[in-house]
């Protein structure tokens, strides 16, 4: 839990801040207490080596921190995947259809964790550490256990909760990485494959691709919750889209299910410290 | 299963609302015809303009060329549901496939409406690309499934490459925030039309494919607005040019 509340600390504002020094910030780290001082220490290091670059450094610190959250996210996507399809739970569907999903799925969340590790240490930065997950989310799912009957419902549903939430995470660091055109666009192409990924998982549970209102569908734990509230937004730039038209393309449903909303660095992150230990 | 009534907007253009807009427009449409315009007695007309093209309707620079570029492609997919919906394929098709294509006609159709309120709020009138561009659907048999799928296919790939491309080109953080609610809900479309069509091949796999994500680095694809603009240059029939973005 101490890297989630390091990286909880290292999304808010105080700490993002502009004006303040990476000397600052490191301060704010080491008094955090022992445990998150140890987690910190990458990043310490990180800060150290841009010592020469620190006046500089102030939107490119929000670029850094937005792929540190995006990799925390990689690599629970990541370790759920391959969990997933060694525990065999998916077999279940006898078709093999769930399973080739899963692999092709497996496969981008492998590769988005090497590549974000990459780009951080292009920047200079030490990617952060694979935290230990607890997809049992203590002890609430089983999802990898072939002798609980839910399984199979539970990875599917874990599953429409990751990349639902991946498609929104990465949609909030967005603004975090304008002026660096490169990782702004490497986050998008990311950003659709996650959205390619929620529309599928989201069709094999039987649902649509995309979110109505704030409905998280049936038969999904009311612990995901909090990945579609907010999705329910219908004010685009100043507008209601509802008020465009009167047509079925104007109605609440219609207008909530043609824009996927963001969660902030901190919502994303509340999310995922359900799943870490 | 909703039970709304499907009403299908019309074709037809919506012509001289505004005075300016109806010139502008048929200008456009003339310079589509492949006919010039002489427009030396035409006050409207007179002020000096640096387009190297003063017939052609030109998208722009900064934000104002991205969201000029994104209505031109929220136009071209609308037009394009808007026919699969009063379409005999559609007409017929599975509930599944049917609901599916109906969803994507009322996304699509508010995009549109989303761009257009969005221009016209913000930038002055003569600047707002035209709100009816034609385009040309001839090569697209709409009481076909396949052809009807296929084409969707495509359309929303290419959506998904136009807007990742497009990112980097958006000046202002809350016109990115907007592009990205809807470039995700364009790669949901983009995956529920290809699960759709490789349930069929047995290729479970398709909906993100190797054929459209890099296996190696797990990306999607982007591409800058010339090139999408080259590709989706068959549909398009009321020409405009992009010169102020790459």
């Amino acid at each position: 839990m101490n890297l989630i509340k390091f990286l909880d600390e290292f999304t808010s504002e105080n700490l993002a801040k502009k004006g303040a020094s990476r000397r600052d910030a490191f301060s704010t780290f080491s008094s955090l207490g022992k445990k998150a001082a140890i987690a910190a220490v990458p990043f310490g290091m990180a800060a150290a080596s841009n010592k020469a670059k620190a006046a500089t450094m102030f939107q490119s610190d929000d670029a850094v921190n937005a792929l540190q959250l995006a990799l925390t996210l990689e690599y629970l996507e990541a370790s759920f995947y391959l969990q997933a399809l060694d525990s065999n739970v998916l077999d279940q569907d006898g078709t093999g259809k769930a399973n080739a999903i899963y692999e092709q799925i497996s496969m981008h969340e492998s590769a988005h964790v090497t590549l974000l590790q990459d780009t951080l240490m292009d920047l200079g930065e030490t990617p952060t550490a694979e935290p230990t997950f607890d997809f049992t989310a203590g002890g609430t799912f089983d999802p990898f256990n072939t002798n609980n009957p839910d399984a199979y419902a539970q990875l599917l549903a874990l599953a429409q909760a990751f990349e639902d939430t991946g498609v929104r995470a990465y949609k909030g660091q967005a603004g975090a990485l304008i002026g660096n055109d490169n990782l702004l666009t490497a986050a998008l192409q990311i950003h659709s494959v996650e959205a390619r990924h929620a529309s599928e998982i989201r069709r094999l549970r039987g649902l649509q691709g995309w979110i109505t209102l704030d409905q998280r569908g049936p038969n999904m734990p009311s612990v995901t919750q909090d990945v579609y509230n907010g999705e329910e937004n219908l004010n685009q730039g100043g507008v209601d889209v509802s008020t465009l038209g009167d047509e079925s393309p104007f109605t609440a449903e219609a207008s909530s299910q043609a824009y996927d909303e963001i969660l902030t660095g901190d919502e994303a992150v509340a999310i995922a410290s359900l799943f870490i230990e | 299963m909703k039970n709304k009534k499907v009403k299908v907007e019309s074709l037809t253009t919506k012509k001289g609302n505004k005075r300016r807009q109806f010139l502008k427009m048929s200008g456009l449409a003339l310079a589509g015809s492949g006919l010039l315009l002489s427009c030396s007695d035409d006050d409207d007309f007179t002020e000096p303009n640096p387009d190297p093209d003063p017939e052609l309707f030109d998208l722009g620079g900064g934000d104002l060329g991205v969201l000029n570029y994104a209505y031109a492609l929220e136009q071209l997919e609308a037009d394009f549901y808007t026919k699969v919906l009063n379409g005999s394929y559609w007409s017929g098709a599975a509930m599944e496939e049917k609901q599916i294509l109906e969803d994507l006609y009322n996304h699509e159709v508010n995009h549109r409406e989303f761009f257009k309120a969005a221009l016209n709020t913000n930038f002055d009138a003569e600047v707002v690309l035209p709100e009816s561009l034609e385009f040309d659907f001839s090569s697209v048999d709409f009481s076909n499934r396949d052809s009807v799928l296929s084409t969707a296919q495509l359309l929303e790939d290419t959506g998904v490459k136009a807007y990742n491309g497009a990112g980097k080109l958006i000046e202002t953080a809350a016109y990115l925030v907007i592009a990205g609610k809807i470039v995700s809900v364009e790669a949901r479309h983009a995956a529920a039309i290809r699960s759709i069509r490789g349930n069929e091949m047995d290729n479970f796999k398709l909906f993100a494919g190797d054929d459209i994500v890099d296996p190696i680095t797990g990306l999607d694809g982007a591409e800058n607005p010339s090139v999408i603009i080259d590709a989706a240059g068959g549909f398009i029939v009321t020409p405009f040019t992009a010169n102020q973005l790459p």
